[in-house]
Formats: structure tokens, sequence, C-alpha cells
């Protein structure tokens, strides 16, 4: 099959089982089949992707010219490519765990959830692979309005709240600031393209672009840099399997990707480097980093400080996009990887434990270890990984990261890095200590094991053995990033 | 033999079948002959565009009399693009009219209120089509004469005094159009609008013709509903009846716009307007009519109500389209026509879909309906969308062109107000949104259906189109692009 419609049917299979979810809504037992099955068919079409693309294949694919000069375009490309590695196969893991928890949770509504689930992905693979700056835009769009219906899911009041933070956030950053910001890059160079060296050198006066940056970075809501960050804890109030894929991985990583993709092929490291346009602007980077983790540690309820620790680890990201070197970028690109693995176990777990026994607080969880030793233990590994300790794939990002800060003499940024890391292993670890050391001070944790539904234990075995797996081989992904930054 | 007539037949149509659908003994009849003559108007209308399009400007001596001294019909790419605006909308809403005109209006009352649609249709299309200012007048009345009569027809009795202030309104803006005329035709003593072109700049000098450009302005500007003049519009679409709504709401107030527009370029010239501040008039009502319109939509517990401060905020943006004065401004404006009577008309159909089945259009009594009404909440969502300017929707494109104006002109300030504009609109949509998608505590739990296929259908053709022309815009932007270059040079 060619590739262009590889590409395409990473596309059109998350519509096409939105619209079977949707007609089979009536019965669940086929219509929870479709997510699974879909997720592995987009698995199966990125490995070759990957293959192809290492093998030398490339693509650029236009669809349909709304406005002149910009097409809807999607191009096989390194960053794309490694964000689609993770996001086909983490649905199909995250589909077997929703089919378990949406069931034992008894939650309303399903055919929605799912059909909407599936519009979310697609989107977000249309984000990978686009081809200019107006495609992921249009996909970043679609992504923020199909995800709406997920975060209001409940249907409570307090759903109605998070909704609204969260479209109110994402929806205004992303109209007054970031579409603003593109067509502003329009007007100066007269294209949108995603080009290696960026579009922007020596049209535009070096004193603008850290403004332009600016509107980007902070325009872009979806990577959540301090001040606009509140949708993120806002958006926990959807179902877990949400606050997994889409919260943990999609949704945030779609913000990210955008950074990265901006800083390598609108602004282009060289200029980026040259007139030093980050200079104040990765402060802001910095600064999110530690307030996040530091409000995390004051949060008793488990998903929201886990989505205060997702704002905190986003900001890494954005970080190694500013700094801007090899070293820099390479971590950030891993850390898209690392993070979506070992957070998305984190939700797993978080989940598991609501199924089980309903609790949401940390503070009620003491002495739960024991009960749920093997949602625990993976609680544990994924921790680690996140923290970045070895044997566990969180190790390389940050190693790079660092890396790429003492490169660019940033020592202040290092030690940020570096304190931050501490802050994880105070606000992460303390969850399974306090259930495993613990003593329940109440006689509500059942004394037997009790675990979690099947297919979430499975699901948070696969990825959590993937952190593992990535110590030792993330060949695919180290090479695709290096490509992008334009290493050997 | 058609193609010769074919301007004249659009108007002489839809006047014809008037009378006779009043004598109509069935209300069925009725709407099935205004159907009919909707349909072939768009058929005339589409073809009429075609050969525009293809490089002709269309003139038609009135009686065979030779203009000046005769009406003359003169269609060129932006007339003949309205007109197709103006014929498709109608004929849209008529197979929406049968059910809901049948629940809102009285059996004996409907052949005569499809005899006023057929004349304020007839009335719309005359005044794009005709190349003679006092014709433009006589056919300005018509319309807005009837459409007085159908704004009485609503539902609720509030509606005979929403209609009895548009009539006011309406009528000291005609007059003041009428007195405008009439100074410019005691200066020159042509009404032909290629005659006066020619004629007036001679004359630019004179006060008198000052004065009559500054009532015509404002005449026409009553007519649109520009910012401080707006206030016969939300009681005019809150309570006329639903369909009177949609159909106003995608034509009316854009015809008046491309009065201002042939006003301005074709009659006075971009050079005269130039002289007086009219741009900076435009530029100033227009950021303003956005700013505050879109507030007020979002005080509204009505949904007609906030849509229609909607339509005034989406009046100043093109208004601030042409007070760019650039090409890409009255591009902007052209396509905003065009997108915002497609978003318009979808969501003031979704409106009133829910209004058919619950009788009301207060917020207040529709919460939780889109889980039981879900196709007509999804129209309502895109064409929300659509309205807001998100990527894939037509509206985006609109948005994109009026940005990139002000951006082009390094007007910061504007390109900034027209995407808070956006935010608003996001706010003020989500409104509606919200009601629909959270469950009240305290509503009963009483089984509604989904509206009926007549509603959804043509609801959906709309939703489906502000989608299409999100993606593909080689219609939209090159007619709209054609006539705003036509417009700057003057050539027509």
């Amino acid at each position: 099959m060619s590739t262009s419609w590889l590409v395409l049917f990473t596309l059109l299979i998350p519509l096409a089982a939105a619209l079977l979810i949707a007609l089979f809504g009536r019965w669940p037992n086929l219509r929870d089949a479709i997510s699974p099955l879909a997720g592995g068919a987009i698995t199966l079409i990125v490995i070759p992707l990957y293959q192809r693309f290492q093998a030398g294949s490339r693509l650029e694919l236009n669809l349909l010219e709304p406005l002149p000069g910009l097409p809807i375009q999607f191009e096989l490309e390194p960053l794309g490519l490694l964000f689609a590695l993770i996001v086909g196969p983490l649905w199909l893991i995250t589909s077997l765990y929703a089919i378990g928890y949406m069931r034992s949770h008894h939650e309303q509504n399903q055919t929605r959830f799912y059909a909407m689930f599936a519009i979310s992905i697609g989107s977000t693979l249309g984000a990978a692979f686009s081809g200019n700056l107006f495609t992921l835009f249009l996909c970043y769009e679609i992504l923020t309005i199909s995800t709406y219906p997920l975060v209001a899911h409940a249907g409570t009041p307090e759903a109605q709240r998070g909704a609204r933070t969260y479209l109110a956030i994402l929806l205004g950053t992303s109209i007054g600031l970031l579409l603003l910001a593109i067509i502003i890059t329009w007007s100066i160079s007269g294209t949108l393209d995603f080009r290696p060296g960026g579009i922007l050198n020596g049209k535009l006066d070096p004193a603008w672009a850290g403004v332009l940056y600016a509107l980007f970075l902070f325009g872009i809501g979806k990577a959540a840099v301090m001040p606009f960050h509140r949708w993120l804890p806002a958006a926990m109030v959807a179902p877990t399997p949400v606050s997994a894929l889409l919260h943990a991985v999609a949704v945030v990583k779609t913000g990210v990707f955008m950074v990265l993709k901006i800083t390598i092929y609108i602004f282009g490291t060289e200029f980026m480097l040259t007139n030093n346009i980050s200079e104040w602007l990765i402060w802001f980077a910095g600064a999110t980093i530690l307030l996040a983790s530091l409000i995390a540690m004051t949060k008793d309820n488990l998903k929201e400080r886990l989505a205060y620790s997702t704002v905190s680890q986003l900001s890494y990201i954005v970080l190694g996009a500013m700094l801007a070197n090899e070293a820099g970028l390479l971590g950030g690109s891993l850390h898209i990887v690392m993070h979506a693995f070992a957070k998305i176990t984190l939700f797993f777990a978080a989940g598991a434990i609501l199924v089980t026994t309903h609790k949401t607080e940390i503070s009620d969880m003491t002495g739960l270890g024991r009960t749920m030793p093997l949602t625990f233990g993976l609680f544990l590994i994924a921790s680690l990984s996140l923290i970045g300790i070895p044997p566990l794939g969180g190790m390389w990002s940050k190693w790079y990261l660092g890396l790429g800060a003492v490169e660019a003499g940033q020592w202040a940024l290092l030690s940020v890095l570096l304190l931050s890391s501490l802050l994880n292993i105070a606000y992460l670890l303390a969850v399974p200590a306090r259930a495993f050391f613990g003593k329940p001070n109440n006689a509500t944790i059942p004394q037997q094991i009790k675990e979690a539904p099947r297919s979430c234990l499975l699901a948070m075995a696969l990825t959590s053995l993937a952190c593992l797996v990535l110590f030792f081989y993330s060949t695919p992904f180290t090479s695709l990033a290096l490509t992008a930054v334009g290493g050997p | 033999m058609i193609e010769q007539h074919l301007s004249i037949l659009l108007v002489v149509v839809p006047l014809l079948a008037a009378p006779i659908t009043a004598i109509l003994p069935r209300p069925r009849i009725a709407w099935l002959l205004t159907l009919l003559i909707t349909w072939s108007c768009l058929l005339l209308a589409i073809w009429q565009l075609q050969i525009v399009l293809a490089g002709n400007t269309i003139s038609y001596d009135l009686g065979g009399w030779a203009p000046p001294w005769g009406i003359e019909y003169r269609i060129d790419t932006l007339n003949a693009f309205i007109a197709v605006i103006v014929a498709a909308t109608a004929a849209i809403t008529l197979p929406y009219a049968l059910r809901s005109v049948e629940q809102e209006i009285v059996p004996q009352h409907i052949p005569l209120f499809y005899t006023a649609f057929l004349l304020c249709l007839t009335g719309l299309l005359g005044i794009t089509l005709t190349g003679d200012i006092f014709n433009l007048f006589v056919f300005l009345e018509i319309s807005s004469l009837s459409s007085y009569a159908l704004i009485s027809m609503g539902r609720q009795r509030q509606a005979l005094t929403a209609a009895f202030q548009y009539l006011v309104m309406g009528t000291i803006g005609a007059t003041f159009l009428l007195i405008g005329i009439g100074l410019i035709y005691s200066e020159t003593g042509t009404l032909n609008m290629l005659d006066l072109a020619e004629r007036l700049p001679s004359v630019f000098e004179h006060r008198t013709v000052h004065t009559a450009f500054a009532f015509i302005m404002i005449g026409v500007a009553l007519k649109l509903a520009l910012f401080p003049l707006h206030l016969w519009l939300p009681n005019a679409y809150t309570f006329a009846p639903t369909v009177i709504t949609i159909f106003l709401a995608a034509t009316a107030t854009k015809v008046a716009i491309y009065v201002m527009l042939r006003m301005v370029y074709t009659v006075f010239s971009i050079g005269f307007a130039e002289d007086t501040p009219l741009n900076e008039m435009f530029m100033l009502l227009g950021v303003i009519g956005v700013l505050m319109a879109s507030f007020y939509a979002i005080y509204q517990t009505n949904s007609k109500r906030l849509l229609a401060y909607s339509s005034v905020a989406q009046i100043g943006y093109m208004v601030l389209g042409i007070g760019f004065g650039s090409v890409l401004g009255l591009t902007a404006t052209v396509v905003h026509i065009f997108n915002h009577a497609l978003m318009k008309a979808a969501l003031f159909m979704a409106v009133g879909a829910l209004i058919y089945r619950v009788g009301s259009s207060r917020l207040q009594d529709w919460h939780g309906l889109g889980r039981q009404m879900p196709w007509t909440f999804a129209a309502l969502v895109i064409a929300g969308l659509s309205l807001i300017g998100l990527p894939g929707t037509a509206g985006f494109i609109s948005k994109w062109y009026l940005v990139a104006a002000a951006v082009e002109q390094h007007n910061w300030l504007i390109a900034v107000i027209i995407l808070v504009g956006s935010l608003l609109a996001v706010v003020y949509v989500w409104k509606m949104v919200e009601v629909l998608f959270f469950r009240d505590a305290n509503t009963t739990t009483e089984v509604i259906r989904e509206a009926p296929l007549l509603l959804l259908v043509p609801t959906w053709l709309l939703v489906l189109a502000n989608l299409y022309f999100g993606f593909n815009t080689e219609l939209t932007v090159d007619i709209a692009r054609t006539a705003a270059s036509m417009l700057e040079t003057n050539t027509p």
C-alpha cells in the first residue's frame, strides 16, 4: 500500500471508528470492541510507516486548499512520527483499560464517550502528521472541541465548571494569541510550511521575534505553561481514561509537540540561538516546572496531584525546545515519549484505585498497598521513571535535558531540573510509601487482596513494562528525535 | 429568450406570484407555489452568476428605454453574488417553512404570509439588481413594508410593537435615503448609478452633495442596523415568526451592506469618501458594534434575542472590513456577507427546531434538550463554531481575511479586537450549548422527540455548507476578491 494511503488511514480509521461506535450504540459489546480494534489497526499502520521512513521514504500530501497558499497538508516527518508511534499503541491499551473502567464504574452515555474519544485521537494523529502550521492549528482546535464533551461527561455542576474553565482557557489562548501569531507569521513570511531551518530567519526583526515567540508559547494553551495551566487540573473531572490518554498524552503532548515544531521548523534553531529569542521566556518554563511541583505537593486529590505533575513535566519539554540546542531538543522530544508512558500508568493506577475502592484522596489511601499491591507496585515503577531513576526510560530525557542546559551554560536551569527531580520524589513517592508502609487509621480498608478489574491491571502492566524497556531500547524514538533536530 | 430577460425575471416572477398566493384557497398550495417560485428564482440567480462570472456585465434596459433615461438593471460579480445569497436563502428556508409556519400562524393567514414573503423576496432581489437609485429606494420600501407585515405575524403580542418599532425606524431610514437621493438628483439631474458616477465628480465641491452623502449613509446605516442605529433589530428578530427571522437575518442586513458598498464605491467613488471621515467612522462604529453587541448578547436569556445581538456584532465585522478601505478588507466583507448568511440561517433554523418542539425560545426552558434532540443540538454546535470562527468552518475564512486586512495595515489593535469578538462569541454560543448539554436538576423528564425531518434537513444542509465553505473557498473567496477589486478600482 502506498505511504500516502497509510497516513490517510491513520486519520480515517478513528473517524470511521467514531461513526461505527455511534451506529452500534445499542449493542455495548460490539461497540466496545471497536476502539481496541481501531487502536490496533493504527498501531499496525504506524510501525510500517516508521520502517518506511527509516528506509528513506518521504511524503507530502495536499488534500484541499481552503486559503490560497495554505493547503490542508500532511507529511511524514520524524517528530510527528515519534508522536504517532506513542499515540497509536497507547490508544489500544487505553481502550482496553476503558472497557474495564467504564463498566465497573457504571458510567452513563458510554456511546458518546467512545465516539468523541475516537475523534479526539483522530485529530491528535492529524496534528502529528500535519505538514504546515495551518493544518496543525485546525487539528488543535478540533481536539479542543472534541474533548469538551469528555471533560463535561459527568454532567454534574462540578463537571460544568471544569469544562467551562477547560474551554475558556484553551479556546481563549488559541483564538486570542495563537491565531494572531499564525496570521502575523503568514503576513511576514507568506507561508506556513514547516521547513528545516525555519521560515522567519531574516524576515523578522529579532527584537520582535521574542514577542512573536511569546504569542506562540502562551497561545498554545495545551502546553500549559503558567499562567495558562488552570485548564489541566480543571479537566480532571473527566473519567480516568480521558485523564490518562488525553490529558497526560494526546492533548497536552499536542501542545508541546506544537511548541517543538514551531521552534524547529518555523523559527529555526539557528535563528533562535543567534538572537537569544527565548532569553527571558525560558524562565516561564523554569518557573512552571518548580511552581507546579510545589502545588502538586499540596494536593491531596490523587488525580489533581498528577495533573500538576503533568503541568510541571510539560514545561520540561518546553524548556528543551527553548534551549534550542541539539541536546535540549533531543531531551524535549524524548520526554514526550518517556513522560507519556509513565504518566499514563500513574493515571491508570489512580483510576484503578477509584473503581475498586472509590477513593480519590491520597490521605484515604494509607495502607491500601496491602489490598492492591500490584496497582501500587506499578505506580511505584512509573513514579521512578518520571523521577528519572535508572533503569527506567525517564532517565534518558532528563539526561539530555540536563546536558542541553549545561551546553547552553544555563546553570540555573540545570539546578531547576535537579531541584524538580527532588520535588518529584517528594510528591510521587509519597503515594506508594503511604500505601505500603502507612497504618490504616480506620477500618475501611479491606484486609484481603482486592485488585482492580483485570483489563485495568493488564493495561497498567503493559505501560509500566514499556517504561522499563525504554531504558534499554529507545532506538526508534532516539533516532527519530535526532533526525528532527538535525543531528547525526 | 430567458437568458436575455434573466435579470428582470428574477424580480417579476416573485412579484407576479405574490398576489396569486393571496387568493389560493389552501395554505399548502400557497406554500407549494412559493416553493416553486423560490427555487426557480435560485436557478435564475445561479444562471445569472454564471454569465457574469464568464466575464460579462449584464445591462438590461427596462421597457426598452435606454439608460440613463430609462431604468437600467446592471449586474456585475458583486450583485450577482448577493442575488444568489438572497435566492438561496429563500429556497432553503421554504421547505423548513411548511411545518414551522403551520405551527406559528393561523391557517387563514398563511396564504397572506406567503404573499408578503414573496413581496419581500421581490424587494430584496430588486435592490440587488437595479442600477437606478430611485428604483432602489422603491424596492427597499417594498421589502421593508412586507417585512413589517411579516414580523407583526409573530405568535406573541410583542410582535406588534416590534413591527411598529421597526416601521418607525425603517421609515426614518428610508426617508433619509430619499432625501439624499432627491438632493443628488437636484444636483445632477440623473438617477442612474453609472451616470451619477460620471456626473457627480464635477459637483463634489458642493455642500449639497456632502449633505446628500450624509443622508444616504445614515439612511442605509439604519437599514443595516449599524451599531448605535440597531435598536429595532433585536426585537424584530426575537418576535418575528421563526421562518422570517431566518430569512431576514440571512438576507435583509446583507442587502443593506451591499447598498452601502454600491453607494460608497460606485455612485460616489472612494476618492470622494476618503475626503470624508467615512472610513474612520466605519472603523469606530464597527469596533464598538462588535464589542458592545457581543456583550449584550452574553447577557440575553432568550436565544433569538441572543442571536439577534450577535447579528449586530457580525454587521460590525462587515462594516469594519469596509472601513479598512483595502481590497483585502472588502474581500473580507463580501466573504463574510455570504458566510454569515450561512451560519446565522443555520443557527436560527436549529433554534427554530427547538422552539418547534418546546414552544419557547427562552434558554431556561431548554435544559438538557441536547440529549433528546441530538441532531438539532449538533447542528447548533457546529453552526455556533462557525460563528466563533474556528478553523474548518466558513466563519474562520471570514475571520482570517479580516485579521489579515488589519495586520496588512499594521493595525494591531483592530486585529486584537476582532479576535476578542470571537472570544465573546465563544461565551454566548456556549451559553446555549451548556444549557442544552447539562440537565437542570428540577426539569421534568418529559419525553421530547427529535425535530421533524422537514426542519432537520434544511438545517443540516446549511450546517454542511458551513463546513464545506470552510474547506473549499474557491467559490466564495474568488468571487469576493473579484468583486472587491472591481469596487476598489471602480471598473464595473
